[in-house]
């Protein structure tokens, strides 16, 4: 008996694309122009006409509102309008499994998942409030200079490494691996800009166990990924790349206000990864190739912990160099330099070179990728991932 | 220097208007830590919400528990990110749990020196630190090692 309530293999990305990736304030380009450009971009990525999208799919209350897309692009007839609820990144993959949703129950037939920024037009995230007053939950946390997402998942990653032993040198890898390939992407901000270990360990303390290169950058750009039904696969000049699985979610009271979720030390994955390869049919030992969200390199090894690719007390022998940069190694990790080192595009390009990697077009590109997973936004709630996988996968 | 942990200049905490914290910050004022504790199944509860998490009562009281504690989680912060901060130097924030009311948890400074090691499972104290210099003045909870 087949389980048709599932999103594996109904859908299939068409194009992607994202604008030129600017370091924050410096795009050229208003913000709605961004987003105009990444799904321009994507439509001829996919070699499809703009007017034949019928739907948009984004997240963390992007301002492009897609009426207005809709009405600029003249699109005759929208059907799927989408916003995926959470603060952060944690809404990239969810933005795709509402796409995907649309697609495989036939309320839309191609939908483009995408995310715009230009924070120099609106302003920065990781400023701390500096109003006269405060009050509700912030009101029990800035007071102590507890107020920028630095300082909020800190505080979980060091509950976290002090419960498992975990070393600076795991972090440390995390960030050596976005950078060592992000100088073989000439799309990334910090191409020709490599770190080692040495520049690492000097750089500053943003907030302990956060030197400066384990926090994300800030930039400005777009990105976006079309989605059709698979009985388009083969209608375009890329293999097929199907959505396997792309769901969100999160733990008992993992919003609970003033940092009270009982489980605190974790990503927000444990329930929602179980789900994910549930859903796609395969076990973590099949991941081919891996893109996890950094906003902070402690939240990447939480993610990969909890997608059961790491025990979690042996992350000091997991997290090196070498296991996260080449095919051989056991976790090929953030391909295209990730938030860290290719640009922060709020997570969505994690996506794009997932995709990539089961194309065959990364810059950084892994052997034989038939599974190729995205975790997005740790630490948040509601968090999400997806699962893209090659023909061979279905 | 000043006599508060931090250097003045971050902003005043109130009681949000709808009253669900009011009687916290009026604790305070009183050196008294009152947290929610729900008058139908008597769990604590914290942050404030309107609902009893376990048993869905909407009849939740305020009561004072004894300001000790053991330090959940902790960390060190070198960046600032307040303007108010910019001379400060590094300073340490604490998430502390009181295992005498279900492990509810507050977020606050441990004072002493900046750079002293940081130990989770430490048991930690209140320190009722009182703003008088503000309009309208406040009062924080600090902790101290016990
Ligand atoms: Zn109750």
């Amino acid at each position: 008996m087949s389980n048709n309530r599932t999103l594996r293999g109904k859908s299939v990305v068409a194009g992607v694309a994202e604008t030129t990736y600017y370091k924050r304030g410096e795009s050229p380009d208003a913000e709605f122009k961004l987003a105009l450009k990444a799904i321009l971009g994507a439509c001829e990525n996919a070699g499809i006409s703009p007017k034949e999208i019928d739907g948009f799919s984004s997240y963390s209350n992007d301002r492009s509102d897609p009426s207005r897309i809709a009405a600029a692009l003249g699109i005759h007839d929208l059907r799927f309008a989408s916003m995926q609820w959470g603060g952060g990144g944690g809404g990239a993959s969810g933005a795709l499994a509402n796409a995907a949703s649309a697609i495989s129950t036939g309320m839309a037939e191609c939908v483009v998942v995408f995310r715009a920024l230009a924070q120099g037009q609106f302003g920065r995230f990781g400023q701390g409030r500096q109003s006269k007053f405060t009050s509700g939950e912030p009101a029990h946390t800035s007071p102590f200079g507890l107020m920028s997402p630095a300082q909020m998942f800190a505080m979980k990653v060091n509950r976290f490494m002090h419960d498992h032993g975990v070393k600076q040198e795991a972090l440390r890898a995390i960030s050596l691996a976005a950078y060592h390939h992000a100088q073989n992407n000439p799309r990334a901000v910090m191409h020709g800009r490599p770190l080692d270990a040495e520049k690492y360990d000097n750089s500053r303390w943003i907030v302990e166990p956060f030197h400066l290169y384990d926090c994300c950058q800030e930039n400005d750009g777009a990105a976006a990924m079309i989605l059709v039904p698979a009985e388009r696969a083969k209608d375009f000049d890329h293999p097929p790349c199907y959505v396997l699985s792309a769901l969100s979610g999160s733990h008992y009271r993992a919003g609970a206000p003033v940092h009270n979720t009982p489980d605190y030390g974790t990503s927000t994955f444990k329930t929602v990864a179980p789900r994910l390869y549930d859903m796609a049919q395969v076990k973590p030992s099949d991941v081919d190739v891996l893109q996890s969200y950094e906003n902070f390199t402690g939240g990447v090894l939480m993610s990969v912990v909890e997608h059961g690719l790491c025990a979690p007390d042996e992350c000091n022998e997991f997290f090196t160099l070498e296991n996260l940069t080449s095919s051989s190694g056991k976790l090929p990790l953030n391909t295209s330099g990730g938030n860290l080192a290719e640009c922060y595009m709020h997570g969505l390009g994690l996506n794009v070179e997932g995709v990539r990697q089961v194309w065959g077009e990364s810059t950084n590109q892994i052997k034989d990728v038939n599974v190729s997973m995205v975790t997005s936004g740790p630490m948040v709630t509601p968090v999400s991932s997806c699962i893209f996988g090659s023909e061979a996968t279905l | 220097m000043s006599e508060y942990y931090l250097n003045p200049g971050l902003a005043i905490p109130r009681a949000q208007a709808d009253g669900l914290d009011k009687a916290y910050w009026d604790g305070l004022a009183e050196d008294k830590l009152i947290i929610q504790r729900c008058l139908s199944c008597k769990g604590w509860q914290w942050g404030p919400e309107w609902l009893c998490h376990r048993c869905h009562s909407f009849d939740l009281g305020y009561e004072e528990i004894e300001s000790t504690g053991v330090i959940y989680s902790h960390e060190r912060v070198w960046h600032p990110i307040h303007p108010a901060l910019k001379d400060q130097g590094p300073y340490v924030v604490v998430l502390v749990e009181f295992p005498q009311a279900d492990y509810v948890r507050v977020v606050g400074n441990l004072l002493g020196d900046p750079l002293q090691p940081l130990e989770i499972g430490a048991k930690v104290k209140g320190v009722f630190e009182h703003h008088t210099d503000t309009d309208p003045v406040y009062t924080l909870l600090q902790w101290q090692l016990a």
